[in-house]
């Protein structure tokens, strides 16, 4: 099985969809992990460098839309820690595209299986040229 | 407070090149909070170098430690263990605390991970600007309580120069506010304009004798 995917999914957003995509079965990569936050805005940059440490491929950061964030600015919050993370990642020589930020809404599943199998796609593609 | 900048990463992987077990020491104080050494930037900096040399297949170990204030002996002593299970410590603190644990961990290198730059306020969230330079003869109570020796770009006594550009801007740094033209103000408000025409002469930049020392009298 190729490399994780870690996925941190906003427990009023990216959640409910990833639970609705499960209820309509819809399928996404196999190696994604989603782990559920209370709001994207909870996510520091030393999650997603803890993350990288341990290996995982790819780090995704999904929270509400933009101007919907039920802490009012966490996703907003997120989204800056997510550039900076992709700074600190290029500064030691990583890939800083492996993070991502994305917005969707808890009635999203489509979007949300989308996302997870371009980023999967592009990453099986990535590795396959290395 | 003091503020410190952290140094660039290919510095701090080249000060660490020959060690595989190293410690980050950060400090609870100044640098942490203008972001440059405290836990958080203690954790961010280990995870970058044991990232970095994973990638060059060299693979080193980091420990993380923070204390409240690494200029203290007390509180770097706390660090006692953890410092002798490393070959080298990288200290995030500013140039004070670097010497204090150089000085009680003699046997070990202690590397500055970040350069210590000015005595400063913040601003804003994340923008802190220069304010003291601690050169011994203060003499804002002439000034309004703006200090022209590090505010003003010449650090001119007996400001403004001729070329505050419109709006009460730095003819060096358009962004940056003319000193002299702030203590205008100042005096204004507190009806104090009448020592804008006093002489002040130069200055007693020998006040302190470095490295400079201050016993306090005990009451």
């Amino acid at each position: 099985m190729s490399k994780e995917i870690v996925a941190f999914c906003c427990q009023h957003s990216a959640y409910p969809a990833a639970d609705l995509a499960g209820k309509s079965g819809l399928r996404y990569a196999e190696n994604v992990r989603i782990i559920r936050v209370p709001c994207a805005g909870r996510i520091d940059v030393i999650h997603i460098l803890k993350a990288f440490e341990k290996g995982v491929a790819a780090v995704l950061v999904l929270g509400c839309e933009e101007g919907a964030c039920h802490h009012i600015t966490g996703n907003d919050r997120a989204k800056e820690r997510v550039k900076y993370a992709e700074m600190l990642l290029k500064e030691v020589g990583a890939d800083g595209g492996r993070v991502k930020m994305y917005n969707l809404s808890p009635n999203a599943p489509h979007k949300f299986v989308k996302i997870l199998d371009e980023v999967s796609k592009k990453i099986a593609d990535e590795e396959k040229q290395k | 407070m003091i503020i410190a900048e952290r140094k660039l990463m290919e510095e701090i992987k080249r000060l660490v090149a020959p060690f595989k077990k190293v410690l980050v020491a950060g400090c609870g104080t100044c640098v942490a909070v203008c972001w440059a050494g405290g836990e958080k930037e203690v954790g961010i900096l280990a995870s970058q170098l044991r990232l970095a040399r994973n990638a060059e297949g060299n693979k080193i170990t980091v420990l993380e430690a923070t204390v409240e204030r690494q200029c203290e002996k007390e509180m770097v002593l706390e660090l006692k263990d953890k410092v002798a299970e490393v070959e080298a410590v990288l200290s995030l603190a500013c140039g004070a605390g670097v010497q204090t644990m150089a000085e009680l961990f003699e046997d070990k290198p202690v590397f500055p991970a970040v350069n210590t730059t000015f005595i400063g306020k913040p601003e804003k969230e994340g923008l802190w600007t220069e304010m003291c330079g601690a050169c011994g003869d203060c003499f804002l109570d002439r000034t309004g309580g703006v200090c022209p020796v590090v505010r003003c770009a010449k650090g001119l006594l007996n400001g403004p120069c001729g070329g505050t550009r419109k709006g009460g801007k730095c003819e060096i740094d358009p962004e940056k506010d003319c000193a002299w033209v702030l203590i205008y103000r100042r005096l204004e408000k507190q009806g104090r304009l009448a020592l804008m025409r006093e002489y002040n002469p130069p200055k007693n930049y020998r006040a302190v004798k470095r490295p400079g020392r201050i016993q306090a009298v005990k009451a």
